[in-house]
């Protein structure tokens, strides 16, 4: 199984991959609404492919008030 | 649909409802792609009429306030007529606030019960801020899995009463459900919202927009909002109609959905709608050449021909894959909450998709204009729904004044507030805080806002005081948040940003240090709360004798700086 570590630097190439980001240009800690420029559909979007990466559900509630990748990958973590 | 002149409360009109029309199917569930529940009429009543026993077993008296914060699903409808027919008062809250702030209203509501899912109560049953809701008596889980820990709650599905429940009737002017319109860091503005608000908000709409049964409505908007509340439920329930939810709101989960259900309404925020446009134009674009030039004259084609009135059956027909990608089925597109481009509303008009905007506030019962399409207006939010007398106060030389409105719809009030109620509502009158004229043919435009608020194109209120919370205890003299349009009027509803004013210690300098906290405080915001900029006033604040700050005046003297050149980046 992934550590938590692992599980924030899959999201992390992930996101920087999605939306065109030079990779390494993200941190754990980085607002990703801010720092991807992205709205909250957006976001969703995001969040399906982390979902088909991981092979995982997230529900819509367990991501509400979620900004910061860290958080993110901590839920996720929750549920591999 | 039913006669709502003949009802005095949603129970009764619900209760009418739910045997007018035993066999039609109400309700549809989906969960990522696959349907899940599918209720007619008579079964909706089965699963509700149990649940309504419960509750009135666990003391749940006519007036009490059951809570319900759930995402859009089945659960949540079933549990609000429950609600309705123990003659209770619904308080629907936000699923998407965070658990400090579902408390703080839970408190302010005195909700008696609360009925939420396990996923949310797992969080907001560890919050401290459970402590201080001690009125809350009773709560119920929904989809608690079989060993979870419940933290005091009760099951949902084990709430079945096994006797019949009693009917309990209301009055036209009794409160129906308290509806809370702004965040909650300020004053908590709870809309005491009467049946009679909804039974007549119905009626104004359905007569402008109508359901009948064989009506799909797509529900995305959260239904604690009145818009969903009104098209998403109590409007197609009392025609026979069948409301869609989704479990997941993930993009191509909605996309499928349209087709797979073969939808005829859905209601969208301002955002969604216009990430719709970006994603249709970008097909578009894709086209080779030749298609996409046959393409443009078949938009044409249907402009012209539609422009006094839609004809529906003839733009699904010149345009046919852009409407079978909607399902075909599709009357029109409802978007609320927050102001709308013309261009994007022209946009969606010129492919055949009538896009019903409108103006309201949930303290007027949801809508008080809707564009009726006849003919489409993209620069207007249209003329005022039946029943709705709009007048213009104290217009300037443009005839731009604040708009007012009396109705049957508008709230009796705000809870607990009396005072706020009596400067909101002045004769009769709702002042809506809000800019605009009528034009000649009867339309009205808006030209912004002369309240110290934004509203996101999420359709979220932001309310500049409810923001000041998050920088409690910065180290300057004193601070204070603005709309900047409120500082600024601008004729204008777009690009409405949220500003901190501060005024240093005498001798104190504006240090990156200091820079830096804002900023920091600033990104722990929600991001629709985020402030845009920060203003270094060199005054002190003007005071009332309580020593609060005195806003009008501040905004009024921060008025005579230059906008440009006074915002600062965080």
């Amino acid at each position: 199984m992934r550590s938590i570590e692992q599980t924030t630097q899959e999201i992390l190439q992930l996101a920087a991959q999605q939306f065109k980001l030079p990779a390494g240009s993200l941190a754990p800690g980085d607002d990703f609404y801010k720092k991807l420029g992205i709205d909250s559909l957006q976001a969703l979007e995001m969040l399906s492919r982390l979902e088909n990466h991981f092979k995982i559900e997230l529900p819509d509630y367990e991501v509400q008030g979620v900004s910061d990748f860290r958080t993110l990958a901590e839920r996720i973590q929750a549920r591999l | 649909m039913l006669d709502l002149r003949n009802y005095s409360s949603i129970g009764e009109a619900l209760r009418d409802a739910l045997e007018t029309w035993p066999t039609d199917v109400c309700l549809i569930e989906s969960d990522r792609g696959e349907e899940k529940l599918r209720l007619t009429y008579h079964e909706f009543r089965e699963a509700a009429l149990p649940l309504a026993k419960a509750m009135q077993d666990f003391g749940i008296a006519p007036g009490d306030r059951v809570s319900i914060i759930m995402t859009n699903q089945s659960k949540w409808l079933i549990s609000a007529y429950a609600i309705f027919f123990c003659g209770a008062t619904l308080v629907p809250l936000d699923y998407k606030l965070k658990p400090e702030e579902q408390w703080q209203l839970l408190k302010h509501s005195g909700a008696k019960m609360l009925i939420t899912e396990y996923g949310i109560w797992r969080q907001l049953g560890v919050s401290p801020g459970r402590a201080n809701a001690a009125n809350l008596i009773t709560v119920l889980a929904t989809e608690a899995p079989e060993n979870a820990d419940l933290a005091g709650a009760l099951r949902w599905e084990e709430a079945r009463g096994a006797q019949p429940p009693v009917f309990v009737p209301r009055t036209r002017r009794d409160v129906a459900c308290i509806v809370y319109s702004s965040g909650t860091g300020g004053v908590p503005k709870g809309c005491m919202m009467t049946h009679e608000n909804y039974l007549e908000q119905c009626m104004s709409l359905t007569a402008v927009y109508p359901f009948w049964p064989g009506v799909r409505y797509l529900s995305i908007l959260p239904t604690n909002h009145a818009i969903d509340f009104m098209v998403g439920f109590f409007g197609p329930f009392t025609c026979g109609a069948a409301v869609v939810h989704l479990r997941t709101l993930r993009p191509e989960y909605v996309r499928e959905a349209f087709p797979k259900y073969e939808i005829t309404y859905v209601s969208l925020v301002p955002l969604v709608l216009k990430n719709l446009q970006k994603g249709l134009q970008a097909r578009f674009d894709e086209l080779p050449a030749s298609r996409r030039r046959a393409f443009e004259a078949l938009r044409n084609i249907n402009r012209t021909l539609t422009r006094d009135h839609p004809r529906l059956w003839l733009s699904r027909k010149l345009l046919g894959q852009v409407h079978a990608a909607f399902g075909g089925k599709l009357e029109a597109i409802i978007v609320g909450g927050a102001f709308t481009e013309p261009q994007t509303l022209q946009f969606f008009y010129d492919l055949g998709i009538p896009v019903a905007n409108g103006y309201g506030l949930t303290e007027a019962g949801t809508a008080v204009t809707v564009n009726d399409l006849k003919p489409f207006r993209a620069d207007t939010v249209g003329k005022p729904l039946p029943g709705m007398e709009v007048e213009i106060r104290n217009p300037d030389a443009d005839g731009i004044g604040e708009v007012t409105v009396r109705s049957k719809t508008v709230m009796a009030g705000y809870l607990n507030e009396p005072d706020l109620t009596a400067e909101t509502i002045v004769d009769g009158w709702l002042r809506t805080g809000d800019m605009g004229r009528f034009d000649s043919s009867g339309h009205l435009q808006l030209f912004g806002r002369r309240k110290n608020m934004i509203v996101t194109e999420e359709g979220k209120n932001v309310y500049a005081e409810d923001v000041e919370q998050a920088f409690e205890g910065l180290r300057v003299k004193e601070f204070c948040v603005f709309a900047a349009n409120f500082i600024w009027p601008q004729r204008s509803m777009r690009n409405e940003k949220l500003i901190l004013v501060i005024h240093l210690e005498p001798g104190q300098a504006f240090t990156d240090e200091l820079r830096a906290e804002i900023a920091a405080r600033n990104s722990r915001l929600i991001n629709y709360k985020r402030l845009h900029g920060l203003v270094l006033y060199p005054d002190d604040f003007p005071l009332t004798a309580s020593l609060k700050i005195k806003r009008n005046e501040l905004a009024q003297r921060l008025g005579a700086l230059d906008r440009e050149q006074s915002i600062l980046p965080i």
